[in-house]
């Protein structure tokens, strides 16, 4: 048994403890928001926080993790509130495909807990490991201004 | 298993942010209140099978309370035609656009119905410019039958009605009925004859800049995907073709994954191996595993030095004319000014994000199937056929797509799950899902081609003769379509018919279709995505040794209204002709592709060391009529970041007759850190074609074939080193001499 801590919630699941996070999440536990898209960490379609830092979770074992708190897509929003990154993506429509959006959008999160105004250089260090396919980039930097702006 | 997402619609956030920001809401999102009265697309958006009682027709549903559901035929995969197609759909209906949800056609249906619903295929940009007629007709006859419905309650003459905000009006009495109250009589009705369509001049919500209807959903990991699907009991496979296109399994030896945990069965195609297992990270780490003997034939001895060899050397072989104005060929036999140059282009897979996965349940007489397809109404019809079923008992269930640039319209992942589930008897339902590295090593490529241009120059600059010979790859051959007289529209585009330019006096475009045993497809903006970065970097070339500005040198070979109209906008918006910084340089490239006129001007920085930086780039676009600026927008800053991931790195080699690529390791694609600052603008010319319609032109591929020629052309504008092979991480730039 591995005992998982998943957007606060306690998560009891009997897997390999070498099973990556990411299919513990999608498969076991049901939260499906976090993507798959190329399992050796070089995506970032599977981003989540762990202990506020993004993290790659197709390359991380569930029994790494044990005692962190994950934070997933599905634990942004609290109460049908959303974190002033979700709001700022909607604001902006960075979503085409939408399939990168919930690492882009986690990776954004940690970016401004640790750098509130972060300028174009620190976008481009933070959010490099986050491919988009369908080239959202330039709504995705001007939607991260917009949530450091406070005007989100 | 039970998905605890919490599910929060667009207004339910609303409502969340006026509490925690008191009556501020509206600007919580964007200034004004567009916003607020967007309607949605909800998390899972297929219809129902069966029709509704509440249909007014088949492509709209009005509940008591006036709410709207519209049924959109196409995919959604990003391309922002989910949102676009209901605002054509609502302007027809005459409904209020606060109160409105869309959701996916139903396929069964669309069999059952004598394909009411059309073809369903999302490719090619057509999701608007080939759907209008029949999706406004549709909005206009539930709108049509709506008024009937109230004039006849009133007895008065319906032409005394009229339709408007989910209402129906008779002004000489002042009374009025809502939809609501309507729409179990209008359903009754049948119309003596069709209304007729607005025209785009008479729209009011189509053709404003109006946000798209998903954005919620999926900022939140609500919206679901294929791969989302999770079926009660439902298994999971992974499955490796034969890395040699076409090649064949011999053997499997499967004793090292004896005994795994959640292992259920290993199934053998002639082509391909799949572990089936309770969880999708056992099934594939076991195939991982397992000891494989393919047989690749003869093709295992090939590669991409001898094919490009071979694509260079059928340069000097026979061509098929596609084109042939004037006598290029005398022309440039006369010309005392000649410029010659050869291109290439490699292969390039798609690598959509979300891997190609399908989830099938296949039963006795019923095929359920969930997965985002670009052609749902096809690939329904291929499962019929695999499952030995017919296509009625197909029940295609289309979720979100994570990417589709053409790959999502062949249904080679339902082919593979079908197939799994019938040789492995499998009952439950089953979600096939490729892995990264099957994704890329079983793509249908962009073709590979290799190119020469000739021009001839008058002794004032004049453009007065293209010959151009071909050699690609033929997407209809590789597809099984069939190739009439040896010439593949998909092949030409860009340097065929399909060109900007009208007032070049003699051009030739000679073409031989070469294909490999390697499969090759459409791969966003088709042929011209190698075809105009060909063509605009040789204009460019000709500009040059004309001695004329690359813009109007442009400019002197169209007279076309959209073309004119498309140059006049980028000048406009870019500052041309502003002297740069050493090292600095501006291309202009100019397309016609889809239906659409797009031409862009990227900046570049180009270092002493020949590393490349994209700075900015400048985008102007006709298409004509649009829908949803917006959308449009996002389209091209978009569809130009894919072609510059292309012109930049994009690559698939094959070694021992093999995609040598597999992952995003060996497969680089653009980051946030390659991405330019982008600004974009319409120059809609509007306009009727020679029918008497109103002009259309596709979005979704217009950006993404004239930014490899824009960044190509910027390189010879900072070095005067021309980038002739592509992409361009293999070009030492320092290495190469300047012109």
């Amino acid at each position: 048994m591995v005992t998982l801590t998943v957007n606060g919630q306690q998560h009891q699941i009997d897997v390999e403890p070498e099973m990556p996070l990411l299919w513990a999440l999608r498969n076991e536990i049901g939260l499906t928001g976090t993507k798959y898209g190329c399992g050796i960490a070089q995506c970032g379609a599977c981003t989540v926080l762990m202990d506020g830092h993004p993290v790659r979770s197709c390359m991380l074992a569930v029994s790494s993790v044990q005692g962190r708190e994950i934070t997933t897509i599905e634990g942004l929003s609290q109460n049908g509130t959303l974190n002033k990154v979700q709001e700022a993506w909607i604001a902006e429509d960075v979503p085409q495909c939408g399939y990168c959006q919930s690492g882009q959008i986690l990776s954004a999160t940690a970016l401004l807990s640790r750098t509130p105004h972060p300028d174009n250089s620190d976008i481009d260090a933070a959010m490099a490991g986050n491919i988009c396919r369908c080239g959202t980039y330039v709504r995705i930097r001007r939607a991260i201004h917009r949530a450091a702006s406070d005007k989100a | 298993m039970k998905n605890t997402t919490q599910t929060l619609s667009r207004r339910q956030i609303l409502v969340a942010g006026a509490t925690l920001s008191g009556g501020m809401a509206l600007g919580l999102f964007i200034p004004g209140t567009a916003r607020a009265a967007a309607p949605e697309l909800e998390p899972r958006y297929w219809a129902e099978d069966a029709p509704d009682p509440r249909e007014v027709n088949a492509w709209v549903v009005i509940e008591p309370d006036d709410s709207v559901t519209l049924r959109c035929p196409m995919a959604e995969m990003g391309q922002g035609t989910g949102s676009g197609l209901a605002m054509l759909l609502a302007e027809e209906l005459e409904c209020r656009w606060d109160n409105v949800k869309v959701e996916f056609a139903s396929v069964n249906r669309n069999i059952r119905e004598n394909t009411l619903y059309g073809d369903m295929v999302a490719a090619g940009s057509r999701g608007i410019r080939t759907t209008w007629p029949y999706v406004q007709q549709a909005g206009a006859s539930a709108r049509a039958r709506l008024v009937q419905a109230a004039a006849s309650k009133w007895n008065v003459p319906a032409a005394q009605c009229e339709a408007r905000e989910s209402k129906v009006f008779h002004q000489p009495s002042g009374r009025s009925l809502r939809y609501g109250e309507l729409v179990k009589d209008a359903a009754k009705i049948k119309l003596s004859t069709e209304p007729a369509i607005k025209a785009p001049e008479q729209f009011k919500l189509a053709g404003t800049r109006q946000p798209r209807l998903d954005s919620a959903i999926k900022s939140t990991g609500q919206a679901l995907y294929g791969i989302d699907t999770r079926e009660a009991g439902q298994l999971y496979a992974s499955i490796m073709s034969c890395p040699v296109f076409g090649g064949k399994l011999v053997s499997v030896d499967d004793s090292a994954i004896q005994g795994r945990r959640g292992i259920k069965q290993v199934v053998k195609l002639d082509d391909a191996v799949a572990v089936v297992a309770d969880n999708y990270w056992r099934a594939n780490e076991a195939l991982k595993k397992l000891k494989v003997t393919w047989d690749g034939g003869a093709a295992a001895k090939t590669d991409s030095a001898q094919f490009a060899r071979d694509y260079r050397d059928a340069l000097d072989g026979p061509m098929v004319t596609a084109r042939n104005d004037g006598d290029a060929k005398s022309a440039i036999a006369k010309s005392a000014h000649v410029v010659e140059a050869v291109y290439e282009t490699p292969l390039l897979a798609h690598a959509t994000m979300e891997p190609c996965n399908a989830t099938v349940h296949l039963q006795k007489d019923r095929l359920d199937v969930w997965m985002g397809s670009q052609s749902p109404l096809q690939n329904a019809k291929m499962a019929a056929q695999e499952a030995g079923l017919k296509p009625e008992q197909v029940y295609f269930h289309q979720l979100y797509l994570g990417g589709g640039f053409g790959r999502r319209t062949f249904g080679d992942e339902l082919r593979h799950a079908v197939r799994v589930a019938k040789a492995g008897n499998i009952t439950q339902p089953l979600q096939l899902l490729w892995s990264r590295e099957q994704d890329m090593r079983a793509d249908r490529y962009r073709p590979q081609s290799a190119i020469r241009l000739k021009g001839a120059l008058s002794p004032d600059g004049k453009l007065e003769a293209i010959f151009i010979q071909s050699v690609c790859g033929s997407i209809q051959r590789s597809t099984g379509q069939k190739v009439a007289n040896g010439l593949d529209p998909t092949s030409l585009e860009g340097i065929g018919p399909s060109v900007p330019y009208n007032k070049v006096p003699n051009w030739y475009t000679g073409q031989m279709l070469k294909n490999t045993h390697v499969p090759v497809a459409y791969w966003r903006s088709v042929g011209g995505s190698q075809n105009s970065f060909y063509l605009e970097s040789f204009i460019d070339e000709l500009a040059h040794a004309a001695g004329k500005d690359p813009l109007e040198f442009r400019r002197s070979l169209t007279d076309r209204v959209d073309s004119i109209a498309v140059l006049n906008k980028l000048a406009e918006i870019s500052g041309w002709g502003k002297p740069m910084a050493a090292g600095r340089g501006r291309g202009i490239s100019l397309v016609e592709n889809h239906g659409a006129v797009g031409g862009q001007i990227a900046e570049v920085t180009v270092k002493p060391s020949g590393e490349v930086r994209v700075d900015r780039v400048f985008a102007a676009t006709d298409a004509y009529h649009v829908v949803n600026p917006n959308l449009v927008d996002a389209q091209i800053e978009g569809g130009a970041v894919f072609g510059m991931s292309a012109m930049l790195f994009g690559e698939i080699t094959i070694q021992n007759g093999a995609a040598a690529q597999g992952n995003f390791n060996d497969y680089r694609v653009a980051r946030m850190t390659d991405a330019p600052e982008m600004v974009t603008a319409l120059a809609l010319t509007g306009g009727r074609d020679d029918k008497g319609k109103p002009k259309w032109g596709g979005v979704g591929e217009c950006s993404t074939a004239p930014i490899a020629a824009a960044i190509a052309n910027a390189i010879f504008a900072a070095t005067g080193k021309r980038v002739r092979s592509l992409p361009f991480k293999n070009v030492k730039l320092t290495e190469l001499s300047s012109l």
